[in-house]
């Protein structure tokens, strides 16, 4: 049966999620690249969403959540056939058009993410053709592994949100495609700053809002499950920000804009896979974790990996969903304010199959985005020329430029 | 005539501007410039990463007047954009040809 009031709140979340991608994740990125890339990932991202809309509709809806095996669904909802106007996806008291419309958005998410991880000198073809290629070999299955009635799922791997299926498959992908591409000329001491960095903090307070939708639409219904999920969200994400702050304010007397906004992103990343499970007192704790471990993480990345992850999806994203998923296990006691464990299921033996899920995801995702690399590289290409890297991907791919403010060109 | 330009703190601009208004200059044009002297560049934080920015932010003012006031310009600029601290910027006096008003095509010391 549908529920108005679930759909309702479904229709919602929905909405909230594509606006974490377009524009607020458009945005994040936009401002933390050089203003002669701004363009470019802005398109990366408008692109890509509408790119993943369509492999959505075309096949990967159906291998994700109908039918299947342990491993993978099958096609017989390929094109959407068979999903009437009136069907209740199973499960839910929603209806399937917005079941799939819902994970559309979080597919569309997911490859966006990684887009940090390549910006100022991927080609814009190697954009698309990975962004495919990867939602189908690493997204599908992943996904129905966890979400799908899969192997994961059949174990018990609790990932309310997406710890697992969003942020782990698309930090560990970062880091492989970031290693792939090369660093960028003058990485990692000689590059330019963020150009704009409040527009950084615009898009990371649509991701705030828009998480809403990510974690505690997840929920599926409107009732008390949502109203915790978005509670603890809520609180990871502002004792997340509190930290990163303190931590540049200790380190360098100043505490930055875009540190304190990067800490929100870590903690609603964090948050993510453990925000059905956990109370706020959970929250607290992810919150302080997940920016200590992130800000850690994005100076491993730089000075020890030499891996230049441009946007950090690795350090924030990634780490983050991956210690959430960890965390998950441990913050779900009902004495934490948790809700508790399933029968016969101990910290231990939870906590076990969480770190058992994200090393199969991050081994999977880790292997499977080195291949698609190599079958991008060898088809279109990876990267830019140098000329065109320096002069901005704008003008050199898309021929445009994002600010023509005192010396507009002349229309011929 | 001669021509000043001064590179300056931008945030001295306006109690520059001030300054020269009660000293009669006829009119100033302002850029925004970036470059480095002694001073080098600095460091800002992003991320916890450091990023040094080689190129300082300046204000570039330029200034055209008769040859007897420009003692008296360099003079307001030098005590009212001063802060004692590095980075305080420069000023240069050329010597000035000719100006001409585009409206009305007056030509020298009219012209200014």
């Amino acid at each position: 049966m549908i529920n108005g009031a679930d759909t309702a709140w479904m229709l919602t979340s929905t909405v909230l999620v594509l606006f974490m991608t377009l524009p607020g994740l458009a945005l994040f990125y936009a401002g933390l690249v050089r203003a002669k890339n701004v363009l470019s990932v802005l398109m990366h991202c408008v692109a890509v969403a509408s790119l993943i809309s369509v492999l959505w509709y075309a096949g990967a809806y159906s291998l994700v959540f109908v039918g299947g095996n342990a491993w993978i669904g099958d096609l017989s909802q390929a094109f959407l056939i068979g999903v009437g106007r009136n069907a209740v996806h199973a499960g839910t008291t929603i209806p399937d058009s917005v079941y799939i419309m819902y994970q559309m958005t979080f597919a569309i998410i997911t490859p966006g993410l990684i887009i940090g991880a390549y910006v100022e000198r991927i080609k814009f073809g190697a954009v698309l053709l990975f962004s495919g290629l990867w939602l189908m070999v690493v997204y599908v299955p992943v996904a129905h592994w966890v979400w799908g009635g899969g192997w994961l799922a059949a174990m018990g791997v609790k990932d309310f949100a997406g710890g697992i299926v969003v942020h782990t498959t698309a930090g560990i992908s970062a880091l492989v495609i970031a290693a792939a591409l090369g660093k960028r000329d003058g990485f990692p001491h000689q590059l330019q700053p963020p150009h704009a960095p409040w527009i950084v903090m615009v898009g990371a307070a649509m991701l705030w809002v828009g998480w809403f939708g990510f974690n505690a639409g997840s929920a599926l219904t409107a009732g008390a499950d949502a109203g915790m999920a978005m509670l603890v969200t809520h609180m990871a994400a502002a004792v997340a920000s509190l930290t990163w702050m303190a931590i540049e304010w200790t380190r360098f007397g100043k505490p930055s804009l875009v540190g304190t906004v990067t800490g929100t992103v870590a903690g609603l990343a964090t948050i993510t896979p453990a925000s059905g499970f956990v109370g706020p007192f959970g929250a607290l704790v992810i919150g302080v974790v997940s920016s200590t471990i992130c800000y850690c993480t994005v100076h491993l990345v730089k000075t020890r990996f030499t891996v230049d992850d441009a946007l950090d999806v690795f350090a924030v994203h990634g780490v983050g969903g991956m210690t959430g998923t960890l965390l998950t296990a441990i913050l779900m006691p009902v004495a934490l304010g948790g809700v508790g464990y399933g029968e016969g299921v101990t910290m231990g033996s939870q906590f076990g199959v969480q770190a058992l899920g994200v090393a199969a995801t991050a081994a999977w995702s880790g292997v499977a985005s080195l291949i698609l690399v190599k079958i991008t590289q060898a088809l279109v290409g990876l990267r830019v020329g140098r000329d065109a890297e320096t002069q901005g991907l704008d003008l050199t791919s898309h021929g445009e430029t994002g600010y023509n403010v005192a010396f507009g060109g002349t229309s011929q | 005539m001669k021509f000043i330009v001064a590179i300056i703190q931008p945030y001295r601009l306006d109690t520059v501007r001030e300054a020269l208004n009660d000293s009669g200059i006829s009119g100033l044009t302002v850029s925004e410039v970036r470059g480095y002297g002694r001073q080098r560049g600095h460091k800002e934080v992003y991320r916890g990463a450091e990023y040094s920015i080689n190129y300082v932010p300046k204000l570039k003012l330029e200034i055209a007047v008769d040859d007897e006031k420009a003692d008296e310009v360099t003079e307001t600029i030098m005590r009212t954009a001063r802060t004692g601290k590095i980075g305080d910027g420069k000023i240069f006096v050329f010597d000035l040809v000719s100006v001409t008003r585009i409206r009305t095509g007056e030509i020298g010391s009219q012209a200014l």
